[in-house]
């Protein structure tokens, strides 16, 4: 027998995109790689079977009941190792991607040092695979140390394992270098991921502008803000044939930005997170600094856009923005406080509110949350195809929980969902070769 | 000074969004008989002797300082500046930490300004002593909207009823916004006046008029309540020059002469004398500005004595 994992899973719900599969079946996982995959429409039988299980020691687990998922990528997250230990490592952050069903995940390069160089990269890559739970990818910086006057070696960081660029945290203000960044890029075939934001606009800002942000006496940022940036970028990736991928669209401004380039034939996608889609700027009242984040939680009218954003496709991706803080930077002045959500172990459940909505199909939900993010960065994950690394969640839609931000596996407990009640976790996730239980005893071994 | 049994909601104050009419009420009434205190030879009154106020200022103050200073001693307390500079806050001591600290040395009430919106409500939270906000960045300064609520009903009787206009830089005043929160509560009609770039969207209701000309602001007011331009904050543009400004917004008797016939003109200060407001106005007979200062002192007795006999659940 091989010596890595070897694992049957029976009777589960398969949800895989990449080979159009939706349906109850089993899956084989040998030596860590995914063997063998079968949809049935039939109630499972043990003797049904047609996977000759010859390996007495193979473990074979009954999924009946739960979804069987390859694993989510999250092409969005900050891990702050190198030089914010204190507010996240690669090992917590990949144990918290994990807990939340991710199995990959991009690393935005606000580092420091600035992720803007091969040493910083290969000094990422090597840690992460040694010490994370899960596989990680770094996207570097457009800009040399972020600050948006020079280009970073792009072609160098390209070769050392970077699958994206972006300045993530701050704009590129410069329309001339952002142009370059957009037609250099194209050496490499990888998206250049825009923050969206007008640094004059919103500068001083805290919150959304509008009513509230009157009312509470905080700085707005507007959300012109976010769009006439969108916007401006999407007229360079039409002038220079670049890939732009936008990251957090919270706009309906936005959304309606992306839909017209698209329509227009110009190579451009967009991500949104889940606190975008399930928020509004109501939470801020009391100066909640929890729900302070870039770009800002907005109104109504914005979440709905963006749910149709998400139901017609305009919207690509599901991200976390995974931004966590120490305790000591969220509990101060509403001003000082460091803007993000940890993201990663509340992202699935929120997810599936919008499957129960109706928003999207599961089917939709897994491409957005693990074939899409996989095809715009060219990682090859994101998948259940034979013999593919077995990248696998196994998750229970019904499964519900309170969300507990010391229970975190996180180091940042900045979320704005504690004490929320969610419905949908991941009960298992195999990953690197091995399964990660993440309830004791909910895996049910036949 | 106020009923018997009556009392404030809530232990602080931080803002007058959160008070209700009976509230805002309560304490004009009870300044009425602190505003008689202040009238007499000798002005203190051993109300709230062995109770400890902290003025804990994060901004620059000499006005609003003194006025909550004056004010604790005319009731017999300890009170003591907590002043920023000299403390440990420069040297890098977390918000938190240093109101946990003055806290510890037995402050009951604590009186905050910061350049930062919801910082008194923050330390509201964590501190069991009251909080009082004495201005926070752009959003409340509880405090000075009562005392200009005193003086108007000084002056004209009661505010029910009156058309009050606010000129100038709406935009960052936190005097504005406390005002326009306390006037309409107590039934005032409330209008401003100012250029667009200083008067946000998001303040604006039906029932607020604004206007762009001062001509047409000013017309048959009953006060005319003038703001001061904050040369700080007047970094990115949000008009040409302070001589266009005094142009198109500023207040001249002819100006003033549109409004109704012996209207009453209010100003916070500090003046910019000929930036917003003219001289001879600031100086004429229809002028309250200086009692404006005198009425604070009452106000800020009236809202130090009612939080220093709060309790929870009565």
């Amino acid at each position: 027998m091989k010596k890595g994992l070897n694992l049957l899973i029976r009777n589960g719900h398969i949800i895989d995109p990449s080979q159009g599969m939706d349906g109850k079946g089993d899956l084989l996982i040998e030596d860590g790689r995914i063997r063998e995959l079968e949809i049935r429409d039939s109630e499972f039988k043990t003797q049904d079977s047609r996977f000759k299980i010859q390996n007495s020691r193979l473990e074979i687990i009954d999924a009946s009941g739960l979804y069987v998922l390859p694993g989510l990528v999250d092409m969005h997250v900050h891990l702050r190792e190198p030089g914010y230990e204190y507010k996240e490592t690669i090992k917590t952050g990949t144990m918290a991607a994990v807990r939340g069903g991710f199995t990959t995940v991009c690393c935005m390069p606000n580092t420091k040092p600035v992720n803007d160089n091969e040493t910083v990269t290969e000094f990422i890559l090597r840690k992460a695979y040694a010490e994370g739970a899960c596989y990680v990818y770094t996207i570097g910086a457009i800009t040399k140390g972020q600050k948006g006057e020079e280009l970073a070696e792009m072609g160098m960081m390209r070769d050392a394992g970077c699958v994206a660029f972006s300045d993530d945290g701050f704009p590129v203000m410069n329309s001339l270098l952002m142009r370059r960044a957009l037609e250099y890029s194209r050496v490499f075939g990888v998206p250049v991921i825009s923050h969206a934001e007008d640094a004059g606009l919103s500068a001083g800002g805290v919150m959304n502008e509008g009513a509230l942000s009157v009312r509470l006496g905080l700085r707005g940022i507007p959300a012109a803000a976010e769009v006439v940036m969108i916007k401006r970028d999407i007229e360079l990736a039409a002038l220079t044939g670049g890939r732009l991928h936008i990251a957090h669209v919270s706009t309906a401004g936005g959304v309606r930005a992306v839909r017209e380039a698209k329509k227009a034939g110009i190579a451009v996608t967009a991500e949104t997170c889940p606190h975008y889609f399930t928020l509004t700027e109501e939470v801020v009242y009391g100066y909640n600094t929890n729900a302070k984040v870039n770009p800002p939680l907005r109104t109504e009218r914005d979440v709905e856009a963006l749910k149709e954003g998400l139901a017609d496709g305009t919207i690509d991706v599901i991200a976390t923005d995974h931004a966590p803080h120490h305790m000591d930077e969220k509990l101060c002045e509403f001003d000082k406080a460091a803007s993000g959500i940890s993201g990663l172990e509340t992202a699935l459940p929120l997810c599936l509110r919008l499957v129960e909505e109706g928003v999207l199909s599961m089917r939709d939900l897994v491409e957005k949350t693990a074939l899409n993010p996989a095809m715009i960065t060219g990682i090859e994950r994101g998948s259940l195809r034979k013999g593919a690394a077995a990248d696998v969640v196994l998750l229970d839609p019904d499964r519900e929980f309170t969300v507990d931000p010391e229970g975190f596996a996180s180091m940042g407990r900045n979320t704005p969902f504690g004490g929320w009640r969610l419905r949908g976790r991941p009960v298992a996730v195999i990953c690197k070769g091995r399964m990660h239980e993440i309830d004791s005893g909910a895996v049910k071994q036949l | 000074m106020g009923e018997a049994g009556q009392q404030l909601k809530n232990k602080d104050i931080v803002g007058i969004k959160d008070l209700s009419l009976e509230e805002i009420e309560l304490i004009l009434d009870t300044a009425v008989g602190f505003r008689d205190v202040l009238r007499r030879d000798i002005k203190k009154v051993p109300t709230l002797r062995g109770k400890t106020v902290v003025n804990l200022f994060f901004e620059p103050s000499t006005r609003t300082r003194t006025s909550f200073e004056l004010a604790a001693k005319r009731l017999s307390t300890d009170v003591i500046n907590f002043s920023v500079s000299a403390s440990s806050v420069v040297k890098g001591e977390s918000l938190i930490d240093t109101a946990m600290t003055i806290q510890a040395l037995g402050a009951d009430v604590v009186i905050i300004r910061h350049s930062s919106s919801g910082v008194p409500h923050l330390l509201a939270r964590h501190l069991k002593a009251s909080v009082i906000n004495a201005g926070d960045g752009i959003n409340e300064h509880p405090t000075q909207a009562l005392l200009d609520a005193f003086t108007i009903m000084e002056k004209n009787g009661a505010v029910r009823g009156l058309r009050i206009a606010i000129v100038g830089d709406i935009l960052h005043s936190r005097v504005a916004k406390s005002n326009i929160y306390c006037l309409r509560t107590l039934g005032a009609e409330v209008r401003l006046i100012g250029p667009p770039t200083l008067i946000p969207e998001g303040l604006v209701d039906p029932d607020i008029e604004v206007f762009h000309s001062m001509e047409d602001g000013l017309r048959d007011a009953d006060v005319v309540m003038m703001l001061r331009i904050q040369m700080e904050r007047q970094d990115t543009g949000f008009f040409p020059t302070t001589d266009e400004y005094f142009r198109l917004w500023g207040l001249t008797r002819e100006r003033l002469a549109l409004a109704k016939p012996g209207a009453t003109v209010m100003h916070p200060g500090p003046m910019n004398r000929g930036i917003e407001i003219a001289s001879d106005v600031a100086d004429s007979a229809q002028s309250v500005i200086l009692e404006q200062v005198t009425n604070g002192i009452a106000v800020r007795m009236a809202v130090l004595y009612l939080l220093s006999g709060w309790r929870s659940g009565d």
